[in-house]
């Protein structure tokens, strides 16, 4: 059974010690990602989704980063592994796609050549035969005379071409799993429709399971299979998307869903949630969102609420959900 | 690219030019007339007028200029005053051994910033990195004229282990005889590049490193050694621009390090030159060092174009 989950997260905890303080990123998250799934992490800036993303790939800066926990990718135990079977791992099994195209890729090299590189370090095939590849994989991605392209530099096209190029890069080894960290942030709206429908296509096409991480609610309901908010490190709630996104059981996932422009809210104010996110580098006991939540009790302060399942396949870390018999 | 490479070049002609009219210019610009250095104070004035006539000094300063223009780019920079040799063939002979020096030095210099500079951006805020930065900072703080004279009391007066001053017998020739001339200005001359060096490769690599890219490129799971090539290229053109600047001084700038080790070079004859007013000497001196700057930065243009795509297309 485990063998064919991509991820298996356990008590995953991501530190960045510094002498000044050490910010506690990702607090003990678990979840577990199978074959051609797609999981979509929903989160504000610097709730710990890219790290706990950046940490699958062991991509946190070197030094610097504590991970704790289990931690297991494609059969690959990533807590304890050297850089050595990372790099085994990175661009062969697992590939990430970026925010910004526009720093992500190498400006002084050629399209082609970042993505031939790629291939000539996983697989025995020459370069030439490497640069074939290449244009194939520029032609699955849509990009238009796409031979041409592969002689271009990054600063000669588009960001919607350029994000498209850097996901020609991920998918150039056929990985089994496939990180993206917002791609779709840094594009205009009508880009980023046609990225996520190319992204959906060519994860039915190429049967790869997906982590997508955004803070667009709009984003998530269009591609994921199932939806995990994190908040202050921690995720707070996971279930299906249909049922996420149409009941959340945690308050803040009812706030982020109340402050989103969704067919659901038509006719209603879009509401706000009060206060900021909880600095990270002194972790209060209890629940971390408590001092922003409108049902905040007592015990919400004393204990951090354990995750409970009202319903099999979802789950909330919060004190008012009842957990089914 | 190719057209870019023509225009580039096109633009050096008038910097030359320019380059030239300020050579000769400085010249007259400076107090003192050159003839008071070549004959006595007691001589009749018609023959200081005669010699004056014979050097063209009599003539307008445009016409001066056009007549040496037309001389210098025939390769005749005309006759020493205080020698009466021709200047092209001494200079020729002292721009080889600074050549020599130069070269020797920068090559020291470059491979050491380099090594130096790219381990500080690599360990940054560790022990290492505060190593390497306190070298930096003391090598372009210590004076050369400084450390070369007690590279001088050390190595040859106490020690006895390298000649103290000049380049060997005869022309240069690359061998063990010549080469012990070589080691102590060489090594004192490196030490500024070598520091200025660590200073800009430990700057530019740390910042290379901490661009998204090198984490695309890490998450490709590449090889160190392609990584290296990635950071080498992305690094080269403001690392080049560095180093065409500091070959460019050390060809023109040992004035201090020539003097102290009695070097034969363009920074010994020049330093002769400006005490004796020896004005063509100076002229010459002066013109083919700035020239050589002039061809350094063309170079450096020319090869930051080939690495650097974004610089042409533009």
């Amino acid at each position: 059974m485990s063998e064919d989950l991509l991820v298996r997260a356990k008590n995953l905890n991501v530190k960045f010690v510094s002498r000044d303080a050490t910010v506690h990123a990702v607090n003990g998250v678990d979840f577990q990602l199978a074959q051609r799934e797609v999981l979509c992490i929903l989160g504000e800036s610097g709730s710990g989704k890219s790290v706990t993303l950046r940490a699958i790939m062991g991509l946190n800066p070197r030094g610097k980063t504590v991970v704790e926990g289990e931690l297991n990718v494609c059969g690959q135990d990533v807590v304890g592994a050297s850089e050595a079977q990372m790099s085994q791992l990175r661009g062969r099994q697992v590939a990430m796609i970026f925010q910004e195209p526009m720093t992500a890729l190498d400006p002084v090299f050629t399209i082609g050549r970042q993505i031939a590189e790629t291939i000539v370090r996983h697989e025995s095939i020459s370069y030439k035969d490497a640069l074939a590849r290449a244009l194939d994989l520029l032609e699955l991605v849509q990009i238009p005379s796409a031979k041409r392209r592969l002689e271009a530099y990054p600063h000669e096209l588009s960001g919607g071409l350029r994000q498209r190029a850097m996901i020609a890069i991920a998918l150039s080894c056929k990985p089994k799993l496939l990180l993206a960290d917002e791609p779709t942030t840094a594009l205009d709206a009508t880009v980023q429709i046609q990225i996520l429908l190319l992204l959906r296509r060519l994860q039915q096409e190429l049967g790869m399971g997906v982590i997508f991480v955004t803070h667009d609610l709009g984003v998530a309901g269009e591609i994921a299979d199932r939806i995990a908010v994190m908040y202050a490190g921690r995720f707070v709630e996971e279930g299906p998307v249909r049922d996420v996104m149409r009941a959340p059981l945690h308050p803040y996932a009812q706030g982020l869903l109340g402050a989103t422009v969704h067919a659901g809210l038509r006719g209603k104010r879009l509401t706000t949630i009060p206060g900021a996110p909880p600095d990270l580098r002194a972790i209060a006991p209890g629940c971390s969102f408590a001092p922003r939540c409108a049902m905040v009790e007592a015990a919400c302060r004393a204990d951090l609420p354990n995750l409970r399942s009202p319903e099999p396949g979802r789950s909330a870390r919060c004190i008012h959900v009842n957990e089914a018999a | 690219m190719f057209r870019y490479i023509l225009r580039r070049i096109a633009y050096a002609i008038p910097i030359a030019l320019s380059v030239s009219v300020v050579c000769f210019l400085l010249v007259h610009i400076a107090p003192g007339d050159p003839i008071d250095s070549i004959i006595p104070p007691d001589t009749p004035r018609e023959v200081v007028e005669q010699v004056r006539k014979d050097y063209g000094l009599d003539k307008p300063l445009p016409v001066q200029y056009a007549v040496w223009l037309s001389r210098v780019v025939q390769g005749d920079l005309g006759r020493s005053i205080a020698t009466r040799r021709l200047v092209a063939g001494d200079l020729i002979l002292a721009a080889r051994k600074t050549f020599v020096l130069a070269i020797t030095a920068a090559l020291l210099g470059f491979a050491v910033g380099i090594l130096l500079g790219s381990t500080a951006a690599f360990y940054k805020g560790t022990w290492i990195d505060k190593a390497c930065v306190a070298f930096a900072v003391a090598g372009v703080s210590i004076p050369h004229y400084w450390l070369g004279m007690v590279m001088v009391i050390f190595f040859s007066v106490l020690m006895n282990v390298f000649p103290a001053m000049g380049a060997g017998p005869g022309d240069w020739v690359w061998d063990r005889e010549h080469l012990q001339y070589l080691v102590l200005p060489a090594i004192t001359l490196a030490c500024i590049p070598a520091g200025l060096l660590t200073r800009t490769v430990r700057g530019i690599v740390s910042e290379i490193l901490s661009q998204d890219f090198v984490t695309t490129l890490r998450g490709k799971g590449l090889r160190n050694r392609t990584l290296a090539l990635h950071i080498v290229k992305n690094g080269a053109p403001t690392i080049l621009a560095v180093m065409g600047l500091q070959l460019g001084y050390l060809m023109g700038g040992s004035i201090l390090v020539e003097t102290i080790f009695s070097w034969p070079g363009t920074g010994s004859m020049l330093n002769a030159a400006i005490f004796r007013r020896d004005i063509p000497v100076i002229q010459g001196a002066t013109l083919v060092l700035a020239m050589f700057f002039v061809m350094l930065n063309l170079i450096v243009d020319i090869m930051q174009t080939m690495i650097d795509p974004r610089i042409v297309r533009k």
